[in-house]
């Protein structure tokens, strides 16, 4: 089983304050913590897996900027066998597809029977890359999987639809899944791993080499989002704010 | 302006909401922009469908075919591409959930149109089109414009726009099925429903919402103890469950369960829009975060700044103290 996985560096944004820089199109980055996008490290962990099972070799490809040089690295550490950058520096110039074509011209004439990504990447959590990028190649996909059983030439790949009701589907292989977090445990690299992949050389390949691309989509501005309807936020120490609660939650006749 | 098409989406013949709030959003853009507005059913039979949207479209594209019965991504795409390329609608509106997820990029670069997902608005101006989502956890809002095209197809996010009731009479037509079998190499096996544990937190007047806040699983003791003291069951968001700390029954959203309980309190929670989707009909919210800026708090009534370990066990004894 030759397995393709694609990573993306995103920055951690959940617990962090996220502020639109001078220029209205972007982000401040420089405090920010970056990191493998949690879905990656999901897709990462089910090639591994399956590699266990079946052999083959994992190649993890970032369409990124230097600083995802780690994140390859990381890739590296946890199981995957070689390592591809595609050169970008300009990294706020890419939309979903542009993207996806990126990894298209790259990931055509690679020899492979399975690609997984990501179903989302939390920075501009657009859901497309990896979608875009089997049509593009022409092979079937399945989205948002959280189980998958392959075998010689197909895949029964389980789709988590809303409710958490699973889709069965049967998928001839070359295909493409899209990682859904959750699908298994991901494992921590070790440090001796880690020390190893530092000295592995990794694959660089500059984008201007596939010609011109096309973006579908150009940011106008970011802003903050407009709030409908803001919580009354109980102010004071942990006693004071737990006694005021308290007290409305007496009130409501819930206690 | 040439026709707007909302795709109608269904389980099985069921409607989906996100097709009422697609065909209210449809309807309002149209006004707008003196458009028709169209609805695609595909279907294995559509009457039920029909019987329930025929006030609420201009028109009704109906494709009826044994292999529509269930959502199969791959046949979706080739039928409804060669539709599109025919008719040249302006706009296609499909929902952004599990089932355009899947639908929805292949049939964009399919037909070469522009694409983009999740959108909370768009606007038409003139040939252009641009719209609003969000980026990096629900904290930024973005407004991009689309590369300008004839066509262009957009997912829009559930639960925003609010469904209404119609007053028109659509004209029906019934056209033939572009495909008669499900390719060969994606084929629909079956639905697997979710086995039910224990606890069933859609029946708890009170829910205590538990996320990556928690940090690790020993200390969810601290969050039963809290859940014991006001009488409440514990649910959590996603993580806690590909985390294995919680089953996944106890999931609370989109891809979890839906609840509407008399209380519910989000404890390190974040307030993502897959959330909140499972959780905004509670009567009343309360969120405890200690990020001033979760969005979590947009959605509460009220909230508390503060780090979780440091309230949970004060609030815990000054709830046991009122109650006693
Ligand atoms: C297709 C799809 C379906 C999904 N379905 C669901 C679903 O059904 N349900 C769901 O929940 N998610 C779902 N998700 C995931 C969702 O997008 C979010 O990733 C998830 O809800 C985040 O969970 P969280 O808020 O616990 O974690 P985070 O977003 O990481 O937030 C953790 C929060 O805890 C706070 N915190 C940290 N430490 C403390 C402390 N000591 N005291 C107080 N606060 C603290 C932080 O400020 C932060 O706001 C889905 C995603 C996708 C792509
Ligand atoms: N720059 C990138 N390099 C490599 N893979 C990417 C990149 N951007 C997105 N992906 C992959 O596509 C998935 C979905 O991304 P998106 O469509 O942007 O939500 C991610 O989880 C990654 O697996």
């Amino acid at each position: 089983m030759n397995i393709i996985v694609c990573i993306k560096r995103v920055p951690q944004t959940a617990e962090a304050e996220v502020k639109v820089d001078s220029s209205g199109k972007d982000i401040e980055k420089d405090r920010l913590i970056f990191d493998t996008n949690e879905s990656d490290t999901y897709a990462l962990e089910e090639a591994v897996l399956q590699k266990e099972k079946f052999g083959g070799s994992i190649t993890v490809i970032t369409v990124g900027d230097e600083d995802s040089e780690e994140t390859l690295r990381i890739a590296l550490a946890k199981g995957a066998d070689e390592a591809i950058r595609i050169k970008v520096e300009d990294l706020d110039e890419l939309d979903g597809f542009k993207t996806a074509q990126i990894l298209h011209k790259i990931i055509k004439d690679m020899d492979f029977d399975i690609i997984f990504t990501g179903c989302l990447a939390t920075d501009d959590a657009y859901s497309q890359v990896g979608t875009t990028l089997a049509k593009l190649l022409e092979i079937p996909h399945a989205s948002l999987v959280t189980k998958i059983e392959l075998s010689e030439n197909s895949a029964d790949a389980y789709r988590e639809l809303e409710g958490g009701l699973l889709e069965h589907l049967k998928i001839k292989l070359p295909a493409l899944f899209t990682i859904q977090t959750g699908i298994n445990v991901p494992r921590y690299a070790s440090l001796i791993a880690i020390r190893r992949a530092a000295r592995k050389e990794l694959n660089e390949i500059s984008k201007t080499e596939f010609g011109e691309m096309k973006s579908n989509s150009f940011i106008e501005e970011l802003f903050t989002p407009p709030v409908s309807k803001l919580a009354e936020i109980l102010s004071g120490n942990p006693d004071e704010v737990s006694e005021k609660l308290t007290g409305i939650i007496k009130e409501k006749g819930l206690i | 302006m040439n026709d707007i098409f909302v795709l109608i989406e269904h389980r099985q013949g069921v409607i989906r909401d996100i097709t009422f709030e697609l065909l209210a959003f449809g309807r309002n853009l149209a006004n707008k922009n003196n458009a028709k507005l169209t609805a695609i059913i595909f279907a294995d039979n559509s009457k039920k469908i029909i019987d329930k949207i025929k006030t609420q479209a201009d028109k009704i594209t109906v494709i009826e075919n044994p292999i529509f019965k269930d959502f199969n991504a791959e046949s979706y795409q080739i039928a409804l591409a060669e539709i599109i390329k025919k008719e040249n609608p302006f706009i296609t509106l499909i929902g952004h959930t599990a089932f355009g997820m899947d639908l929805c990029s292949s049939l964009a670069t399919e037909l070469k149109i522009p694409f983009t997902t999740d959108c909370l608005d768009v606007e038409i101006n003139g040939k252009k089109l641009s719209v609003t989502r969000q980026m990096y956890d629900g904290k930024l809002n973005v407004k991009l414009q689309l590369q300008e095209n004839d066509s262009y197809l957009v997912s829009l996010r559930a639960g925003t726009f609010p469904a209404e009731d119609g007053n028109l009479n659509a004209e029906i037509e019934k056209i033939e099925s572009p495909i008669s079998a499900e390719p060969d190499y994606r084929k629909f096996i079956e639905y697997i429903e979710v086995v039910a544990g224990e606890v069933d937190i859609t029946k708890s007047d009170v829910v205590i919402g538990i996320g990556r806040g928690i940090k690790e699983k020993d200390n969810l003791d601290i969050i039963d103890e809290f859940a014991d003291a006001i009488g409440g069951v514990v649910g959590c968001s996603r993580p806690i469950v590909d985390a294995e700390w919680l089953p996944k029954d106890r999931q609370i959203g989109s891809s979890g369960k839906t609840i509407k309980p008399k209380l519910y309190i989000a404890i390190g929670i974040s307030g993502a829009f897959q959330h909140v989707m499972g959780m905004k009909s509670a009567d009343t919210i309360i969120a405890i975060n200690k990020d001033p800026n979760a969005p979590i708090f947009n959605e509460a009534d009220y909230g508390i700044v503060d780090d979780l370990f440091k309230v949970i066990p004060v609030l815990k004894n000054k709830i046991l103290e009122a109650k006693a």
